[in-house]
């Protein structure tokens, strides 16, 4: 991917650098967002919905609808209409959903929050538990601990999230009333702070509102656990695979022979290098998350992305089905911009060095 | 007292046929000189070097009926007892520094990690320095900051043999250290070696398929032939070697003078294998 950096030489050239890597960055966050924006826009036309019609009801006058469908635009050819459209959506503007009468901009920017904080929370969860987990299945290979994680591995892959989701909800909420129930926080904890992020774990925590803290983390924690313990079963398999292929290089068995630790060898030379491919992994399971599981947003009524979507599809709402499209495919290219960049901070062969 | 004492050292790996031994009852014994091992492919040598470090890979299983260094007898010898051997008296050089080296460390780091065994934190970089310049790279601070993919094969194997000598250890293996460098490198990176052995008096097994580098290094020359040693000579009475195996061996190395078209082809015989 750096195949068109310029060769580098002296002082200057570093600024050059990453003039260049600066440029191809803007670049490529562009085309891919034309594309993606066209894409939409075409799904949006070929959709057999009269978009005029969702506006003015069914019942409108012939003069009402034709009237509409020039303040829509619809009468220009289609390479004009996409002009506007990209103006729009460059401003900001979505249009209006049908379904909540109100910009679909807003609406997003109150239901990804919700989205964004489960999901960080459980790909948490997921990595800090399934990369360790994964380690220690490759270095016990075919013993009983690898048996055990394959197979607890096997069910998190397997079983339907919605069935472990109301499983979860019984025994920990109803039963054991460890956990709070559906919901991101108490009625009566709502109004106790500002929301300033829409992250709700941030918000308390930084106005110092432990109560509502807790309370929020306790509704979280159950969501949060259940796609965690999905994706650490994908993370944790990917990591047994990655470092089984690492412990069996050349370079281990010479930091054997230098007398180096074996935990050293596991968890620093070898870990090391797993890490590069692992990056994708994580990433990639973090961007799935972040689209909004519909099932468990709809298991634990959580108002986030998935559920918002979900509903606007149902009574095909384009404009904020394609708002939600367009978001989802800025994480997503978001996401490949950093993890390239975790690439290149992890793996030295992936850096380009800007030498003397 | 030698250093290194093997009696019938034999390593086998399971298949699903049943056992299948690769070195077949090896013996010999080693004082401060430099003894090499060649053979082809296959014929047990790396494993006989890799056994004397209790780095048999699994599930390969090495016995011996004698397996002692300096006295201390291996044959059972705790992880932590092989700890305190490897890297501090025992150290072995492998073959090719792209894939031994730790792509993602510094050199400097790798180094310093293999230092530290033996210094303190403070002395470990000076010592790096110390040992880069020894084995005449000309730029050690540019080498000690680089990644293993930032040098060239030649530097590389320098890089590993500083690693491998820099605790002094008392008995150096050197699996085909030269086999993945360029031939004009290769000489160049023998004579480092062959110096610094010298110079700190260290036992050292050369294990190399290269039969004329072999003699023209080391002192005596082990031929193994599919798990067993089929000779053992001196390297400067190589020419009168007994065994059909090396005399075969001697003569399908190319000479300048009076070549041979085309070169002997080794005729192997099924009675050596038994």
């Amino acid at each position: 991917m750096a195949e068109f950096a310029p060769k580098v030489g002296g002082r200057g050239s570093a600024l050059s650098f990453w003039l260049w890597k600066a440029v191809k960055l803007v670049l490529t966050v562009a085309v891919t967002f034309l594309g993606l924006l066209l894409i939409t826009f075409l799904i949006s036309h070929v959709m057999s919905v009269d978009p005029v019609l969702r506006v003015v009801g069914d019942r409108a006058s012939q003069s009402t609808y034709d009237a509409m469908y020039l303040q829509m635009g619809l009468d220009k050819p289609i390479w004009q209409q996409f002009w506007i459209y990209l103006q729009k959506v460059l401003s900001g503007d979505f249009g209006n959903s049908f379904l909540t009468k109100k910009p679909v901009m807003g609406d997003i920017a109150r239901a990804f929050p919700a989205t964004l904080e489960l999901a960080t929370v459980a790909i948490l969860i997921g990595t800090l538990v399934g990369v360790p987990v994964g380690v220690w299945s490759a270095v016990k290979a075919g013993k009983a601990f690898d048996q055990i994680v394959r197979v607890l591995g096997l069910v998190g892959y397997s079983a339907p999230i919605f069935w472990l989701g109301l499983l979860g909800l019984l025994v920990f909420y109803a039963n054991l009333q460890w956990v709070a129930g559906p919901g991101r926080i108490d009625i009566a904890y709502e109004y106790s702070f500002t929301s300033v992020t829409g992250l709700m774990l941030l918000d308390t925590a930084m106005q110092g509102e432990w109560a509502a803290f807790g309370n929020a983390f306790s509704h979280i924690i159950l969501p949060a656990s259940l796609l965690g313990y999905f994706s650490m079963a994908y993370i944790s398999r990917m990591t047994r695979s990655f470092m089984l292929a690492e412990l069996a290089q050349e370079y281990v068995t010479t930091a054997r022979v230098k007398g180096v630790p074996e935990w050293r060898i596991i968890w620093v030379h070898a870990l090391k290098n797993a890490a590069v491919p692992l990056v994708t992994v994580v990433a990639l399971s973090y961007a799935g998350l972040l689209e909004g599981s519909v099932l468990t947003e709809t298991v634990f009524a959580w108002p986030g992305l998935g559920l918002y979507l979900t509903n606007s599809l149902q009574v095909a709402d384009m404009n904020a089905v394609l708002g939600g499209t367009l978001v989802i495919g800025a994480i997503f290219v978001g996401l490949n911009l950093l993890s390239d960049l975790l690439y290149s901070l992890l793996d030295p062969r992936v850096r380009r060095r800007v030498r003397k | 007292m030698s250093l290194l004492e093997v009696e019938d050292l034999r390593i086998s790996f399971p298949t699903r046929q049943g056992p299948v031994e690769v070195v077949r009852g090896v013996t010999f014994s080693l004082g401060r000189e430099r003894l090499g091992i060649v053979g082809e492919s296959g014929s047990g040598k790396s494993q006989t070097g890799r056994a004397i470090l209790g780095l048999t890979p699994p599930p390969g299983k090495a016995t011996a009926k004698r397996l002692e260094f300096d006295g201390i007898d291996l044959r059972d010898a705790s992880a932590a007892r092989w700890r305190s051997l490897r890297g501090i008296r025992l150290s072995m050089v492998m073959q090719d520094p792209k894939f031994s080296l730790n792509p993602v460390m510094t050199i400097g780091r790798q180094l310093i990690e293999a230092a530290r065994r033996t210094s303190s934190r403070s002395e470990s970089k000076d010592r790096a320095m110390a040992m880069l310049e020894a084995v005449q790279i000309r730029d050690p601070a540019r080498v000690f900051k680089a990644y293993p993919h930032e040098l060239s094969g030649g530097m590389g194997q320098r890089a590993m043999i500083a690693m491998m000598l820099i605790t002094e250890p008392d008995l150096l293996i050197a699996d085909e250290p030269t086999s993945a460098l360029d031939v004009t490198v290769q000489i160049e990176v023998l004579r480092i070696l062959d110096r610094l052995v010298n110079e700190r008096g260290m036992g050292l097994i050369f294990i190399s398929h290269d039969l004329r580098l072999v003699s023209s290094f080391c002192d005596r020359v082990l031929v193994m032939y599919a798990g067993q040693v089929v000779e053992e000579v001196k390297a400067s009475e190589l020419k009168q070697a007994q065994h059909p195996y090396t005399q075969g061996l001697y003569n399908c190395l190319p000479r300048i003078e009076g070549g041979q078209r085309p070169l002997p082809v080794l005729q192997r015989e099924a009675g050596w294998a038994v």
